[in-house]
Parts: C-alpha cells; sequence; structure tokens
C-alpha cells in the first residue's frame, strides 16, 4: 500500500533548519527497511507556477494554487504494509523534521 | 412482543457484532459486513414468522449475510472486474496468540477506535458495527441530524478501506494506548444505555450496558495488569448493579438516595468491589497512580458500601472528586462534585460551586437538575420550579423527564 507523506511548514512559526542530517539518517533507515519509494524537499512556494489549459488558452500564474499561512515543504511516498505502519514511521519523521506530518493513501 | 420477534431481538443482541465481525474478516470490507448484516436481520424478520425460528439463529444468520456479501460482490465485479481483488479479503497477517480470548469481536472493536478516525467517529462505528444501533438511534444519542451521522459512519468506513486501517488487535507495544480509545468508547456506549435517551427508548438499554461490559470484560481478560480497564469494568459494575432500583414500577427514574439498597444486585456489588480493591492494594504497593475510571469506580464503591443513604461516607466521596478534579477539571466533574459537596457543607455551598458552571453547562440538563433539587432545598420554590422546567426540556430520558415532572409538580 502506498501513502504520500507531507510535510507540512508553518510560515509564521517554521520547523527548524538543522534537521538535513537526521532526516538523511530516517531516508537511510526507510531505504534499509525497505518501506522508501520517494522522498523530495520542495522550493519555497513562491517559485511555484500554476498552469490552467481548461480554457481557450493556457494561463500562467506566478505564485501556489492556494495562498496559505500553511504549505507543502516536501514529499515522502513509502510502501508499507498499512496505515498502523505509516503512523508509526510519520510519527517518528515529524520528530525528525519538526514538523507536522499528513499522511494519506494513494487509491 | 410475539415470540418470534423476542427471537429477532435477542439474536440481534446476540449476534449482530459476530455477524459483522466474521464478515468483515471474511470479505475485508466493513461496508460489505454492516449491509449484508442488516440484510440478514431484515430477512429473519420477514422469514421467521412464517417458517419458525432456525434452531441456529446465530448460524442461519451468519450464512445468510454470506450470500448477501457474495452477492453483493458478484454484482459489483460484474460491473466492475478490476475492483474483484480489492473487495478480497486483505488480512495478510498471521493469527495473534490471543487463546481464549480471541475474538472476532475485539478486531471490529479495535478497528472502529481507530486512532486515525475522529473521537466522535470512533463513538459512532462501535455503536453501530458492534452496538448494532440503528444509524437513527445513534443520531439521537449524539443530537445530531440523522443523515449527517450516516455520511459520518459512511465518511468512516471508506476511510477504513481506502487508507487501510487494518483489521486486527495491535501489536502488544501499542496496546496501552489503543486501549485507552477503546475505553473511552465503552463508557459511551454504557452511558447511552444505563440512561437512553429518545422519546421512544427504554429508559434503560440493558443491551448496551451488557454489551458495554462483555466487552470490557474481554478487554480487561487481555490486559489484566491495566488499572484503567478494572477501573472502568469495576464502574460499569457497580452502575449496572443499580439497574433494577434505577426505575420504579411506575417508570420513574430513581435517584440513588431514594433506591431500594435490597434491590441492588449483590454479585456485581461484590464483584466491583473485588477489583477496586484490588487496585487499591496494586497502586499501594507502588503500581501507577489511579486515572480516572479508577476514582470514579472508587466513588461508586463508596456508595455501594453504604447500606443506607444515611451511612454514605460523603467526606470520602468528595475526597475521592477532589482527586478526579485534578485529573480531569472539566465542569461536568465540578457539577458532580458539588453535588456531593451538598451533601457534606451543605445545599447553599454546593449551589454557589453549581452556579459557577452556569456559562459551560446552560445546554447540560444535569445541571438544570442539580440546581431544581438544590433550590428545592433551600426553599426557593419559584427559582426551583424554573430549573425543573429547563430540566424537563433537556432531559432525552422518559424516565427522567417523569421523575422531573413529578417533582416539580410537588412543589409548593
Amino acid at each position: 500500500m502506498r501513502y504520500l507523506v507531507s510535510v507540512i511548514d508553518d510560515k509564521t512559526n517554521p520547523g527548524s533548519t538543522d534537521r538535513q542530517p537526521a532526516i538523511s539518517a530516517f531516508n537511510d533507515r526507510l531505504i534499509a527497511e525497505g518501506y522508501w519509494v520517494f522522498a523530495g524537499g520542495l522550493a519555497d512556494t513562491d517559485t511555484a507556477t500554476v498552469i490552467d489549459n481548461r480554457g481557450e488558452q493556457a494561463v500562467f500564474s506566478d505564485g501556489p494554487f492556494v495562498e496559505s499561512k500553511e504549505y507543502l515543504a516536501g514529499v515522502w511516498v513509502w510502501e508499507v504494509p498499512d496505515l498502523d505502519m505509516a503512523l508509526k514511521l510519520a510519527t517518528e519523521a515529524s520528530k525528525v523534521c519538526d514538523r507536522k506530518i499528513e499522511v494519506r493513501p494513494f487509491q | 412482543m410475539s415470540a418470534v420477534e423476542e427471537a429477532i431481538t435477542s439474536a440481534h443482541r446476540a449476534e449482530w457484532a459476530r455477524v459483522v465481525a466474521a464478515l468483515t474478516r471474511r470479505f475485508g470490507d466493513l461496508d460489505i459486513a454492516e449491509e449484508a448484516a442488516a440484510e440478514a436481520f431484515a430477512s429473519a424478520v420477514e422469514r421467521w414468522p412464517a417458517d419458525g425460528v432456525p434452531p441456529n439463529p446465530g448460524g442461519w444468520l451468519t450464512t445468510t449475510a454470506n450470500r448477501r456479501a457474495i452477492d453483493r460482490i458478484r454484482r459489483e465485479s460484474k460491473r466492475d472486474d478490476k475492483q474483484k481483488e480489492a473487495q478480497l479479503m486483505y488480512d495478510d497477517d498471521p493469527p495473534e496468540p490471543l487463546g481464549a480470548v480471541d475474538d472476532e469481536r475485539l478486531r471490529l472493536i479495535f478497528t472502529c477506535c481507530h486512532p486515525a478516525l475522529a473521537m466522535e467517529t470512533r463513538v459512532a462505528l462501535t455503536l453501530r458495527m458492534v452496538g448494532g444501533l440503528t444509524v437513527a438511534e445513534i443520531a439521537r444519542a449524539f443530537l445530531v441530524q440523522e443523515s449527517a451521522m450516516g455520511q459520518r459512519i459512511t465518511r468512516a468506513k471508506t476511510k477504513i478501506k481506502a487508507a487501510r486501517i487494518p483489521y486486527r488487535v495491535p501489536a502488544a507495544e501499542d496496546l496501552p494506548a489503543r486501549v485507552s480509545g477503546v475505553l473511552a468508547v465503552l463508557y459511551l456506549v454504557f452511558n447511552e444505555g444505563y440512561l437512553a435517551t429518545g422519546p421512544d427508548t427504554d429508559p434503560v438499554r440493558h443491551d448496551l450496558t451488557t454489551e458495554a461490559i462483555r466487552l470490557t470484560r474481554l478487554i480487561r481478560a487481555l490486559l489484566p495488569a491495566d488499572g484503567e480497564v478494572a477501573g472502568l469494568l469495576a464502574l460499569m459494575l457497580l452502575t449496572e448493579a443499580r439497574r433494577a432500583a434505577r426505575v420504579s414500577a411506575s417508570g420513574e427514574l430513581v435517584p440513588l438516595g431514594e433506591q431500594d439498597r435490597g434491590a441492588w444486585d449483590a454479585t456485581l456489588v461484590a464483584e466491583g468491589h473485588r477489583l477496586v480493591r484490588e487496585r487499591l492494594a496494586a497502586v499501594a504497593a507502588g503500581g501507577a497512580a489511579p486515572g480516572p475510571y479508577q476514582i470514579l469506580a472508587a466513588i461508586n464503591a463508596v456508595h455501594t458500601s453504604a447500606r443506607d443513604v444515611r451511612d454514605t461516607d460523603w467526606s470520602q466521596v468528595v475526597a475521592l472528586y477532589d482527586q478526579l478534579v485534578r485529573l480531569d477539571p472539566s465542569p461536568i466533574v465540578a457539577l458532580n462534585r458539588a453535588i456531593a459537596v451538598a451533601e457534606l457543607d451543605g445545599p447553599e455551598v454546593a449551589l454557589a460551586a453549581v452556579d459557577r458552571l452556569a456559562e459551560p453547562l446552560a445546554g447540560y440538563h444535569a445541571y438544570h437538575v442539580t440546581r431544581a433539587d438544590l433550590l428545592r432545598r433551600l426553599g426557593s420554590s419559584e427559582q426551583s420550579r424554573a430549573a425543573y422546567d429547563k430540566a424537563i426540556e433537556l432531559a432525552g430520558n422518559t424516565a427522567e423527564t417523569a421523575y422531573l415532572v413529578r417533582r416539580r409538580d410537588q412543589l409548593g
């Protein structure tokens, strides 16, 4: 079962910036235990571009699709047996990243 | 009620959770299990009056529900072949070594009480799947629209399936945390049975209290060293013991102080007291400090130890409430403490404490019941009447309403 694991940061109350070594060690463990599918940190939301080509011509807009205090700072994709395992790892991930984590299953 | 109706009612009580649990295990899908179980019971209502009650009603219901589930899966897989695989069971873990307490219903309850579900959802789902209450009954119990309650349960089932919440008893290291979530749900189920709400509902729903006690016993067998499990079981037993004395022949609720204590169930009282003593000894021997259920059980042990209400050790009751307030500073605990204070320090002191709770408890019937009683004892008939009016307006239990109406009408 695959889950999208989102790392949520908060613009007004950001998590600490010294987490990279801990995150790398956590990633190594995810890989060793066979849960790791993909991981990536995201650049700032200001760097996003939204494309809407549902109408007659494509419209590009500068910035994220929704402006909010909380935003997506990075993602994982994990392959785990069930939600209990995903929640267990996400509990550790929240500590490791010093940020909130959302776990959402793929269809 | 005819003999057949009675057989159906009793089969529903005894077999609902078992049928849902067995089908969930087999088909890996709560929605299919629930629907097939409901259809099997509907078939029983249709068929048993004509065909007679089968010799093994539980077996008949399980077989019928199984067939209905397979029919549904066939229908759906014709519609969408790709879904076929997904419909099959996903419980691929080896069975947990549970021995005597390996009960399918325990899996069901841990799934319904999963921490990834909101508390109100856990309660609703447990009442529906384990307790077998209808959506309408659950909606009434929690004062929400039936359609909203239906949606809440549907969303929960969808989440369990889509997010793959496992259908199993949690691993040993996760058990204590998961159990406390289950206890909260069971206590709510017990309370809905003990003070049932709804104009067409029996004032006491013995089926719910019995089910809550039975499941709490199961969890106690699984976790004999957990103090709060023992505490909740003792609390339920000591409350259930008073059931026969709690509603009068004319259908009125009888308050604790006016109950015929000879009608209390001595066996349940003795078992409850044994559990409370066991916990006191464990705490004295350096065990973990008692949690809220153990303290509530101890309060009930004090009440049930008094042969006459005048023999109640109220200072002990108030001391225990003080301990409880430190763990749970909620206005409802403060209200119950004030009721005990009235016996120790008089109604005036208690009323002052109760009036401080006006804001958070304005919509809670017990707040107005308590005020009405204290004002009555203080001779303030007019204010008491107004408080009874408000209490009657908010009370959802038929026996309690009857009692409150009489009390109000007796005011000078």
